[in-house]
């Protein structure tokens, strides 16, 4: 199985090498969309990670055993409809249509599961339709 | 095939009125032809929901006790021009904060600005008001600091220079870096092609000689009811046309006037442009009269029928060289890619096509209830460079 989703990493755990077990104890594979710590020392990963079903598993309770907080993906980034006027600003510059504009309703859909969390579409909306949470 | 103003109001009346928006026009005409089409259609609704920059509102705010000469009003920080009598000031939709960085940290954000005041002014929330004067002897009071509602204000009427432009550029960029626009964001290298109206829904691509639509015609605006008050600013009758009539570039522009007091924050609201600055997305619709199969003749032409400029905006509009890529058609730009200098270039709009579609229907339905009664022009819009045919006050002009 294969899954996006981001991870928090509390400041006592930060300095450790949660990447490296997760590829050699749990077989996972991981490709990091983006990382970084703030300055209260905690870490979040946007990664996306596949293995076998056993091992995804073991590797999420690996983790959230040590205190690392694992979250879909989907609540990262928000899109308020209600402030969305549906213009198609957005859509080309998403990398990965998450954003994308429907031709026949000429609507903007929001396809969470796709998005990587660039925050692009933060600035590029210009009614300020999309919010990031975290 | 003939009808009056007059003939369509009293079938408007009786709620017998046949009202169809300049979308549902284009299939009706393929299959019963622009003859029975005329006969059918009374009315034909158009909409856009675009930013538009030239825009804002006059408010008068109302005298204090003591009275007071207004000469600096700030209205949530966002300076409105008080160069007018006391109490009177005009909010514009683009002007900032005096304490917003604007792009000394570019690109700037613009998070907010003259048409956020407007649209949290229709949403009917409290707006600080902060008025400085120097005093005289009939308007003592030098500085007031008030919360104020849109409901409390004596009057408030919006009133945009330069709305519903007919045609505009495609923007697009050739140079290396990415550009920061009143068009958007433009990715280097060809990343992007940016366009910005509703194409066949669009006013003014409906009516493209202003036969019916001129100064006195009542529309749709903002949610409200308003008019349109005189030709807009760098209205451009002389554009050049392609076989139907209708320009291939940018062309005529509206003045519209209406009372901000029935407007709504779903169709006045107040955007953003990375780089570039404030503004405001206008709601705009405007009825045409099935008067002759003229009128539906130009109403029924299809995106694949009218044609926008693509326009590079790293060189050619910024130095004003007057360069065209080439014509697209709005079905090519709707689709979302077209092909410029031989490279596949995808296609964002910014003006709704689906807010559109939208006020063309409420407008319909309005019509379609008896609510709302057309009116003709007073004159007609100048289509050529001259001024206004002020004395052609008889209707239906001449095309």
């Amino acid at each position: 199985m294969k899954e996006k989703m981001v991870l928090y990493f509390p400041s006592t755990v930060t300095e450790q090498p949660f990447i490296y077990y997760l590829v050699k104890d749990f077989n996972l594979l991981i490709n990091i969309l983006k990382a970084n710590i703030n300055p209260r020392k905690e870490g979040r990963i946007v990664v996306e990670i596949s293995g076998e079903k056993t091992d995804f598993a073991a590797g999420l309770d690996f983790l959230q055993a040590r205190g690392v907080k694992v979250f879909p993906l989907e609540q990262e980034i928000i899109w308020v409809e209600e402030r969305c006027t549906h213009c198609g600003a957005c859509a080309v510059i998403c990398p990965v249509n998450a954003l994308e504009l429907n031709r026949t309703t000429m609507k903007i859909e929001f396809h969470g599961d796709r998005c990587v969390v660039c925050e692009h579409c933060l600035k590029a909306c210009p009614s300020r339709a999309m919010e990031a949470r975290y | 095939m003939k009808k009056t103003i007059e003939e369509i109001n009293a079938r408007i009346k009786t709620g017998k009125a046949v009202v169809v928006t300049a979308e549902e026009l284009i299939p009706m005409v393929m299959e019963q032809g622009i003859a029975e089409t005329a006969r059918n259609v009374d009315v034909i609704t158009t909409g856009t929901f675009g930013p538009m920059c030239s825009s804002g509102a006059f408010l008068n705010l109302g005298h204090p006790v003591p009275r007071m000469k207004m000469t600096k009003v700030l209205l949530n920080g966002v300076e409105a021009y008080a160069g007018v009598a006391a109490v009177d000031v005009y909010l514009g939709a683009t002007q900032i904060p005096e304490t917003d960085p604007a792009n000394k940290n570019f690109p700037g954000e613009f998070n907010y600005g003259g048409g956020h005041v407007l649209e949290e002014l229709v949403a009917g929330k409290e707006v600080l008001m902060e008025a400085m004067a120097y005093g005289t002897d009939c308007y003592p009071r030098k500085k007031l600091e008030k919360m104020i509602r849109l409901e409390d204000l004596p009057q408030a009427f919006l009133f945009n220079p330069r709305n519903a432009y007919q045609n505009y550029n495609v923007a697009v960029n050739l140079s290396d870096r990415t550009l920061y626009t009143y068009m958007g964001i433009l990715k280097p290298n060809l990343g992007n092609a940016n366009y910005s109206t509703s194409g066949q829904l669009s006013p003014l691509f409906n009516d493209p000689y202003y036969r019916t639509i001129g100064p006195g015609t009542k529309i749709f605006l903002g949610g409200g009811v308003g008019f349109v008050s005189w030709y807009g600013t760098q209205h451009n009758p002389q554009a050049p046309r392609d076989d139907n009539g209708v320009p291939t570039s940018p062309a005529g522009t509206l003045a519209v006037i209406g009372d901000l007091k029935q407007m709504s924050p779903r169709w006045l609201r107040g955007i953003s442009y990375l780089g570039y600055g404030a503004s405001l997305m206008v709601g705009l619709g405007i009825p045409l009269p099935v008067l002759d199969e003229d009128v539906v003749r130009f109403a029924a032409l299809s995106d694949s029928e009218i044609f926008a400029p693509v326009v590079d905006y790293s060189e050619s509009y910024p130095q004003g060289l007057g360069q065209v890529l080439g014509k697209v058609s709005y079905a090519e730009l709707r689709s979302g890619e077209i092909s410029v200098n031989g490279k596949k270039v995808p296609t964002a709009p910014l003006s709704s096509y689906y807010g559109a579609r939208e006020i063309a229907a409420i407008l319909k339905e309005w019509i379609m209830q008896g609510e709302f009664l057309l009116t003709a022009p007073v004159f007609n819009l100048p289509r050529d460079k001259g001024l206004p045919d002020y004395r052609s006050l008889v209707f239906p002009a001449e095309a």
